[in-house]
């Protein structure tokens, strides 16, 4: 067993040669019907292990030093922390009922979390696991992005169709800006210049100025030989510089590549099937999908634009977060 | 009442904001605390900024006759808030929405008895200033409403007519049809059939017309995509009740007669709109195959038991204020709330002129938990929608399948195309 693994590892390990050696980082996804998480070696680009959690895991987030995963586990109620050293669960934060998806505070010592099922937005305190306060925003709440200086917290209603952009020190709306059909997932620019909101039934993405509150232009996508409905625009990934966007279009099985600042598209990456969210390695060498309906992680090098390598992971792969160590 | 107003703030969704539908106890105490919260909702609409200035009250009525008691199996029983439960869920949605634009939705229910006039209900409504009105009407009592309509400047939102008729020679420009038509649900079950390979299809239908009609609609559908129909027969209604003491004994004894001596076949199809006897046919034919169209495997617009798309977030909130599944008149009802609050939160009017401009418009695209966006064909204002394949327990399928390609859009593979339409507006 021990001689096939190695095996294994140096034939992957061989593959990669040609490559600029990667740093090794781990990257975790969410199954959604696995109820369980693999972690991802970025260096072997393989899974190394699964871990059972809590079930249909969806939203995850590290801490910034990586030291604790937090899980959406939408069927028990609650959000996970999970500790990345010793893969155990080490306790349970109070989301209210159905999590989805969660963002921390820049200092990890809040987590916002949107409630579906209650229209509401719950803060939680990461270290007393106590709930510190909520917002009131539109019917089933989804998205959730938190600006660059952690100032303001941005929440999409699915059904209200708005992204509402929440002070994080008076917990209040100072605005509410309309996108298209049932917004998904919201992404700051790392400069907090834009924020961008996906609009999964819409099949747009919708270019938010956050200071001046208004919306500054769509995305529109087209796919040749795909009908409109089949783009469904999930998960949103900006390179640190604000130079390339990447967005998941959910059923058309690819991922849009973007110039973020004239917005033009430059390609369609053929991923797998269903490609939900997404993620860089923190060196931002590689893009990770996970693709919901083929159970795999589709890994895209962000240089070249090319899809290089399919990793097989558990059953309908959701989220995916990966971290610096 | 006052002292509690704060907690309006929050708006709790099982709040009306108001409501002057048919009141249960649950209702009534609904209703008390809705004033409280309407008022306190004044008060605060300045308080979330909101790029729109004026308060905004849009009325929309619902417009129902009773449905029939006589169902086979007493999970389809109607209940008697059918249709306005779904607009009321409707309204709680919107006025969720519309405490950021400062829009609020009431609801005005009428039902109407067997022998009321719906043209007058319709005066009645647009005495009281409804223009917008969910219709849950027989095909003949729609036209009725819709020409007073008209007259009114009324828009109608047909929630459970699936006549055909009404998208094509009898279409109105103020009619948008929120149900899906016997030719959308025929051929959605159509395509899963051919899918599966069962191409043989023996029909039974029964002797009312509405039976003929769906009849019809599978018939088009096995030439459209090349099915065969081995034999038709048909089951007579006599009369009679739906309930016994006596039990299933005599079914179990009719129906294996019923389908007796038939060619050899792949799926049994029944059409039964009135629920006579399809209810029946599962596990008594007389050849062991699967029954589908008015039971077996259904093709419908909604089912308590669709779950994908995010569709459990709606049936949850359903039940919780409800207590009880919705079904897919509740659910035509919600989506035309719906269609009704995305316009008037775009166009930040109530006006049906501006309202119908942009539901016609190409800007319109609904989420309503079927996987794809919803919008409608222009040249006679029926929804493109999938329709379920439900087994009454789970969603089997949902159509279009797979490999029924169209050129602009794979939802107009389900019905009659634009080519084929008789429907002029006007």
């Amino acid at each position: 067993m021990q001689i096939a693994m190695t095996f294994r590892a140096l034939a992957a390990a061989v593959a990669f040669l040609s490559a600029a050696p990667a740093n090794a980082y781990l990257a975790y996804v969410s199954n959604e019907k696995g109820n369980s998480i693999t972690i991802i070696d970025t260096d072997k680009l393989e899974a190394v292990k699964t871990v059972k959690v809590g079930r249909r895991p969806r939203g995850i987030e590290l801490t910034k030093d990586g030291s604790e995963l937090f899980i959406c586990a939408g069927d028990d109620d609650t959000i996970q922390v999970l500790d990345t050293g010793t893969l155990q669960i080490t306790g349970n934060l109070p989301s209210g009922p159905d999590p989805e998806l969660l963002t921390l505070s820049p200092d990890g010592k809040i987590v916002y979390v949107s409630n579906e099922n209650d229209n509401l937005v719950t803060m939680i305190d990461a270290k007393r696991k106590e709930q510190v306060g909520d917002v009131p925003v539109g019917v089933e709440p989804e998205g959730m992005a938190l600006s660059p200086d952690g100032k303001i917290l941005v929440n999409t209603s699915e059904t209200t169709n708005m992204a509402h952009l929440i002070d994080t020190q008076t917990k209040k709306i100072v605005a509410n800006i309309l996108v298209d059909a049932r917004p998904r997932f919201a992404e700051f620019k790392k400069d907090g210049s834009e924020l961008w909101v996906s609009s999964e039934v819409g099949g747009t993405v919708s270019v938010i100025d956050p200071v001046k509150q208004i919306m500054k232009q769509k995305i529109v996508f087209e796919i040749p030989g795909l009908s409109k409905e089949a783009i469904q625009p999930i998960g949103i990934s900006i390179t640190r510089d604000g130079k390339k966007a990447f967005v998941a279009l959910g059923p058309a099985n690819r991922v849009a590549v973007i110039d973020a600042e004239t917005k033009k598209i430059e390609k369609y990456l053929l991923v797998g099937q269903r490609v939900w969210h997404l993620a860089f390695t923190p060196d931002e060498k590689y893009l990770l999908t996970a693709n919901g309906v083929s159970n795999d992680v589709s890994v895209i090098d962000v240089a070249s634009l090319k899809v290089v390598k399919s990793i097989p992971v558990g059953a309908f792969p959701w989220g995916v977060a990966v971290s610096p160590k | 009442m006052h002292d509690r107003a704060p907690a309006a703030i929050r708006f709790p969704k099982e709040t009306p904001l108001i409501s002057f539908a048919e009141p249960s106890t649950l209702r009534k105490m609904r209703k008390q605390f809705a004033v409280g919260a309407l008022m306190a909702a004044l008060t605060i609409l300045t308080a979330p900024p909101s790029a729109f200035a004026d308060p905004l009250t849009v009325k929309v009525g619902v417009l129902r006759q009773t449905h029939s008691n006589e169902t086979l199996s007493i999970l389809d029983l109607p209940a008697p808030d059918d249709t306005l439960a779904g607009a009321q869920l409707g309204a709680t949605d919107n006025n969720t929405t519309g405490k950021f634009t400062g829009q609020s939705f009431d609801v005005l229910d009428v039902k109407l008895a067997d022998s009321d006039d719906a043209a007058a209900a319709v005066d009645k409504l647009g005495e009281q200033g409804v223009s917008l009105i969910i219709a849950d009407l027989s095909a003949e009592r729609l036209l009725a409403a819709a020409e007073r309509a008209k007259a009114h400047g009324a828009l109608i939102f047909n929630a459970s007519a699936v006549d055909d008729s009404l998208r094509e020679e009898n279409c109105r420009a103020n009619v948008f049809h929120i149900a899906p038509t016997r030719s959308m649900l025929a051929d959605g079950l159509a395509q899963y059939l051919i899918w599966k390979q069962w191409r043989r299809w023996l029909l039974i239908k029964g002797s009312h017309p509405e039976d003929e009609l769906f009849a019809q609609a599978l018939r088009s559908s096995a030439k459209k995509f090349g099915a065969k129909i081995v034999d038709e027969r048909v089951y007579a209604d006599t009369g009679g009740g739906r309930r016994s003491d006596s039990g299933s004994v005599q079914t179990q004894r009719q129906m294996p007669v019923l389908t007796q001596n038939a060619p050899a076949y792949d799926v049994l199809l029944a059409a039964d709109e009135s629920q006579v006897f399809a209810g029946y046919l599962p596990y008594r034919t007389w050849d062991p195959r699967p029954v589908a169209g008015s039971a077996g495997l259904m093709p419908v617009s909604w089912d308590a038991s669709h779950e994908q798309w995010g569709a459990v977030q709606l049936q949850n909130r359903f039940i919780h204020d409800f207590r009880r599944p919705m079904n897919a008149r509740d659910n035509s009802a919600w989506l035309a709330m719906r269609m009704i609050g995305e316009a008037a939160t775009r166009t930040n009017s109530s006006d049906p002129d501006k309202l119908r401009a942009f539901l016609i418009g190409p800007d319109l695209s609904i989420a309503a938990f079927k996987g794809v966006r919803l919008t409608l064909r222009p040249w006679n204002l029926q929804l493109r929608q999938p329709i379920l394949l439900s087994d009454g327990r789970m969603i089997v399928s949902v159509s279009p399948q797979e490999g029924f390609l169209h050129q602009s859009s794979e939802l107009d593979t389900l019905g009659p195309d634009k080519p084929e339409t008789k429907c002029r507006l006007q």
